[in-house]
């Protein structure tokens, strides 16, 4: 099988998404990158020293720069016709985009899946997690999108694919149209790629709080810094802090969840982390039934404690 | 202008699934069914646009005969009338997406909103489908939308933060959680919404051939975690913390 990947990319580097669902597709067969994008030299560079790939092809156009479903599935489509699949990351640009290939080549995508069985069956969580599917497409391209943390991550050097430009050109953006973007400022590790991640919930009681009590401790830790839904509908953090099944999955080696109880939907996104640390003031906190280790108490005694002792 | 507002009816949120012994799915037998929490946002959206030149909302779902009761809720929060189609198979994200285009050329909406995944299959792709079959604009997870007369502008939640993306209209819109606080439906309109119209259709009556293209081979439990320990004080912590490398 020759398989397509989107590689995600912010214009300058290949994010880290990418290699998962690289390492994903070796186990299909031949794997090919598609480095979309506007001015993609040096991504396609990069992309090409991932180990395990083929040919890296560019897309490059200014009508790129910003892909949209609209404009992008198109192109894909397009090289499917000599691809027997199409695989993306679980990402916000993954999930935007394949669906539409998929229904432009008459196909049933298969969602975020945590492993390949073989050729055709795939494992992947349904119920926010609650419960695994192996599933098997009769479909003879597939279009699949791959849970990063589900996945080893493939290594960035030690290929050398070569780069073909394919016809990025005479692209136009035509139903839709870029207006801009909010990036929030990031100056501690991403969340999906962090080995630490120290995440508050409802009881931190005020933005305040948030800032004062959660990221001390992660910077002392080196962590990410995550809230659950409560933390983030009440504006303690933006939401794109929110670890859960509606925000990010993450499966960090160490994963502190602070003043969260532990709703299904929080542990949809969390409970595959190594090791799960819970403080919590109730002792009855469903958050305890998935911690490795349980600290019950206040948190706004303990977390400056432990921040200090470390 | 019109809006079609496409919604399922799922296992309820706060019900914990359960894996059936035999590995063949979730118990859905005698548990709580309610609307898909994100295709409520959706009908909330939909019914604040009416002050924004929206003038009628059609609720769709497709699904077994008891999505009747979602599509009430629907029409009890506020959208006009209903279509039903009835399918006892389970009918895939490729399946709904291509009957709603069957129903999108029949009705012929400006707007099209759905949640931005159901929480039962957790797949996230009805909408694009949707939005690629029909050759129009999609702006998925969306937290804002505002809707002139030939165009919608959404900002849409993206990984690191927002986006904004201006459509043309027709266009496909899901939601995100942060969209909107769904309204609960009052008795009244509960009352009223038993008489609105709600037609019942099949697949066949839209031709569409929603035979799934995935076997779903077994169902089962996620691994469980093993039991942890609670430690009695910072200290303790501390000293877990040391013995894994987290902490120098």
């Amino acid at each position: 099988m020759k398989t397509l990947v989107w590689v995600e990319h912010d214009g300058k580097t290949v994010k880290d998404a990418t290699l998962a669902v690289v390492t994903a597709a070796t186990k299909l067969g031949e794997v090919d990158l598609l480095v979309a994008g506007s001015g993609v030299d040096a991504v396609a560079a990069e992309a090409a020293k991932i180990a395990g790939v083929s040919t890296v092809l560019t897309a490059d156009n200014a009508a790129l720069e910003h892909p949209l479903a609209e404009t992008v599935a198109p192109l894909i489509v397009k090289l499917m016709s000599d691809h027997d699949a199409f695989l993306a990351p679980a990402t916000s640009n993954g999930k935007n985009i394949a669906p539409r290939v998929a229904a432009l080549l008459d196909v049933m995508q298969i969602s975020d899946i945590l492993s390949v069985e073989s050729e055709d069956t795939f494992t992947r969580p349904i119920y926010a997690g609650n419960a695994i599917a192996t599933v098997q497409t009769k479909d003879a391209k597939k279009v699949i999108t791959v849970r990063g943390t589900a996945f080893e991550k493939a290594a960035a050097e030690g290929g050398s694919a070569k780069i073909v430009s394919t016809d990025g050109a005479g692209l136009e953006q035509s139903v839709s149209t870029y207006v801009g973007s909010e990036i929030a400022k990031l100056e501690r590790p991403e969340l999906t790629s962090a080995k630490v991640i120290v995440s508050g919930g409802r009881a931190l009681a005020s933005s305040e709080n948030f800032h004062a009590v959660i990221e001390p401790l992660a910077d002392k830790l080196g962590a990410a810094v995550g809230a659950s839904r409560a933390a983030v509908d009440a504006g303690y953090v933006p939401n794109d802090y929110q670890v859960g099944q509606t925000g990010k999955i993450v499966a960090p080696e160490v994963y502190m969840a602070i003043g969260i109880s532990g709703a299904i939907q929080h542990l949809a996104g969390m409970k595959d982390s190594k090791t799960i640390i819970a403080i919590n003031k109730d002792e009855d906190a469903p958050i305890f039934q998935v911690a490795d280790i349980g600290l019950v108490g206040d948190l706004f005694k303990i977390v400056p404690e432990l921040t200090s002792k470390l | 202008m019109k809006v079609l507002v496409p919604v399922k009816r799922v296992l309820d949120y706060n019900v914990k699934p359960r894996v059936k012994a035999d590995g063949t799915g979730v118990d859905l037998a005698n548990v709580k069914m309610s609307m898909n929490p994100f295709d409520e946002i959706a009908v909330e959206e939909a019914i604040r646009l009416k002050d924004k030149g929206v003038t009628e909302i059609v609720a769709v779902s497709i699904g077994e005969a008891k999505s009747q009761e979602t599509l009430r809720t629907a029409l009890a929060m506020g959208a006009d009338r209903a279509i039903l189609v009835v399918s006892d198979e389970k009918v895939e994200p490729l399946g709904v997406a291509k009957l709603l285009k069957a129903i999108v050329d029949a009705e012929k909406p400006d707007l099209v909103i759905l949640g931005k995944q159901a929480i039962d299959d957790d797949n996230n792709q009805t909408g694009q489908m949707l939005a690629g079959l029909l050759g129009v604009g999609q702006a998925t997870f969306a937290s804002k939308v505002e809707l002139t007369s030939d165009s919608v502008t959404v900002t849409r939640e993206v990984d690191g933060g927002s986006e904004t993306e201006k459509l043309s209209l027709p266009a496909i819109i899901t939601t995100d959680l942060r969209l909107n606080e769904p309204r609960y439906a009052s008795l009244p309109n509960i009352m009223k919404a038993k008489s609105k119209p709600l037609d019942q259709k099949t697949p066949a009556d839209y031709g569409v051939d929603v035979t799934p293209r995935l076997t779903t081979l077994k169902v089962v439990e996620p691994p469980k975690r093993t039991a942890g320990v609670k430690v009695a004080d910072v200290d303790e912590l501390v000293a877990k913390l040391k013995a894994m490398g987290v902490a120098k």
